[in-house]
């Protein structure tokens, strides 16, 4: 990439080639999809499956498997690119890395976030959730999934390159996304008891925009100290 | 004048000596304090009218919690020290407060929860202050398993630093929402024994015990912080000095 | 005296409490000393291995 380019096009161009060579392997990209489904659907099965009581839980059990969908999915975050020293280009490119970070966090998310996004207000309504519920349902996942990624970006750039760093990435990443579980299940919560739900939402989206400014510098921090 | 002492501070064969000098102050100001504390809580304090006798485990619940998010605090301030100035002795002193806070925490988990069972009648109920200690003492075994996981020191110093930075960031919202997600479900709390509720007689020997866990902090960080900054000093001369000696 | 010890009633929570404050503040105490000591060791034996300087 050549250093002559604006930060605008740097990131375009990024997204483009991110999005070419996750393309050449969906099977990949759709693996957090697919575990976000066995997971929710595992609850019925281990417990009580009549859906009055399945609607309780409804909100804990999404995010629960949302949450650890986003942990699996940070593995392909910076996986090919931290091994065929693209990373490292990136960052001695004399551009913006946090930008470029976020650019490529973007392209994360459309590929293993907005799934979980589009897919959980189906499985919410197979957990009891009534149909009016399903756009609250719609909005949190969508913020907080947003939020999800950029935290885990931060994870796992520290992680970058270590041997089992899965579970470390675990043990960094889960205690930071309390806050985003406490208030997404929340809100899902009162979004399913047809409640309004502005309030745990609004906390929600702030969350997502605090993430989206300091995350990726925090991670371009990271990337530049693992590739030392 | 400030800079200059920070300067001093932050040289290692400096440090080495203050630290070893401070140690035995510390060690000893810590005793006495506690001893005034346990004394004054165990023994000279009333029965409190609404718990009885049992209360009388604040007096280590309360300065093992509060010790235990004050070594948080202080590794990330050191961590950020060194990170920005890129100072060894920062670094060491970030590495030497994490398994101090971690026991804290765990103090402050197991009293607690020693605490709750004659007040609730079960040892763990989801108190506010419960949970976020135990996310505290998450926060630390992933700082101390990313410490591990790394290999080169230096990579270690920083990539830990930087997590310690990002953890003390989080702390106030996570503080915020397990405080605001127990208030929705109306859960059990600790009662907080405020202080205009207490009288002195209670809250004299709490403060002397909270001292007490700080100084005993101080001289035990001292004490790793020294050993830390060994490990990270390679061929500078002023070891020869000191490692000379028997 | 008797009464103090059973702390109304309350003496399996409030001794243990203390007893488990006590061993981990003692522990940290070891511990911190022995990474302390180890440290020098390392110290002087990788002292010991360089070519002496100028």
């Amino acid at each position: 990439m050549s250093a002559l380019l604006s930060p605008g096009g740097a990131a375009a161009q990024l997204i483009r080639r991110d999005l070419r060579l996750a393309l050449r392997r969906p099977g990949e990209w759709l693996q957090p999809l697919g575990f976000f489904v066995i997971v929710t659907v595992l609850f019925p099965l281990a417990l009580d499956p009549e859906l009055s009581r399945l609607r309780d839980m409804a909100p804990g059990v999404i995010w629960v498997a949302a949450l650890l969908s986003s942990l699996l999915a940070l593995e392909l975050l910076f996986r090919e690119d931290g091994q065929d020293g693209s990373l490292e280009q990136l960052a001695l490119s004399g551009l913006s890395l946090a930008w470029l970070l976020l650019a490529k966090t973007c392209v994360h998310w459309l590929l293993t976030g907005l799934p979980l996004v589009i897919v959980a207000p189906l499985l919410a309504t197979a957990l009891g959730a009534p149909v009016a519920a399903l756009p609250g349902v719609l909005a949190a996942l969508f913020l907080g999934s947003i939020a999800l990624s950029l935290i885990g970006a931060i994870g796992a750039a520290l992680t970058l390159g270590l041997r089992r760093g899965g579970t470390l990435l675990a043990l960094i990443v889960l205690p930071l996304a309390v806050p985003v579980l406490v208030f997404g299940a929340q809100a899902t919560a009162l979004a399913i008891a047809l409640e309004p739900l502005a309030g745990p939402l609004y906390l929600l989206g702030a969350l997502a925009v605090l993430a989206a400014t300091l995350a990726p510098l925090a991670a371009a921090g990271a990337v530049r100290i693992s590739l030392e | 004048m400030a800079w200059t002492w920070f300067h001093r501070f932050g040289s290692p064969p400096h440090f080495y000596r203050i630290a070893g000098k401070l140690v035995p102050w510390f060690a000893v100001l810590a005793a006495l304090a506690c001893l005034g504390g346990l004394i004054g809580g165990l023994v000279l304090a009333p029965a409190d009218h609404l718990q009885g006798e049992g209360y009388r485990i604040i007096y280590v619940h309360v300065p093992a919690a509060i010790l235990s998010m004050m070594a948080y605090a202080v590794m990330a301030l050191a961590a950020g020290t060194g990170l920005i100035w890129r100072m060894n002795v920062a670094y060491a002193v970030a590495a030497s407060c994490a398994p101090i806070g971690t026991s804290f925490t765990l103090i402050a988990l197991i009293t607690g929860s020693l605490w709750g069972r004659p007040m609730w009648g079960t040892y763990w109920a989801w108190d506010p202050r419960l949970t976020s200690e135990l996310l505290l003492l998450f926060l630390y075994l992933g700082y101390m398993g990313l410490r591990a996981a790394i290999e080169d020191t230096a990579r270690a110093d920083r990539a830990s630093a930087l997590l310690a930075l990002v953890g003390v960031v989080n702390l106030p919202i996570i503080h915020y929402s397990v405080d605001w997600w127990n208030s929705l479900h109306q859960g059990h709390t600790l009662l907080k024994l405020g202080r205009p509720s207490m009288p002195p007689s209670m809250y004299v020997p709490l403060i002397a015990m909270i001292i007490g866990f700080m100084l005993y902090f101080g001289a035990v960080l001292l004490v790793r912080a020294r050993g830390e900054l060994l490990r990270r000093e390679r061929t500078a001369r002023w070891l020869l000095d000191v490692v000379g000696e028997a | 005296m008797l009464e103090w010890l059973s702390m109304g009633g309350n003496a399996r929570f409030v001794w243990p409490s203390y007893a488990i404050t006590l061993l981990v503040l003692w522990l940290n105490i070891r511990w911190a000393r022995q990474a302390a000591r180890t440290s020098r060791a390392e110290a002087k034996r990788r002292l010991a291995m360089q070519p002496s300087d100028s």
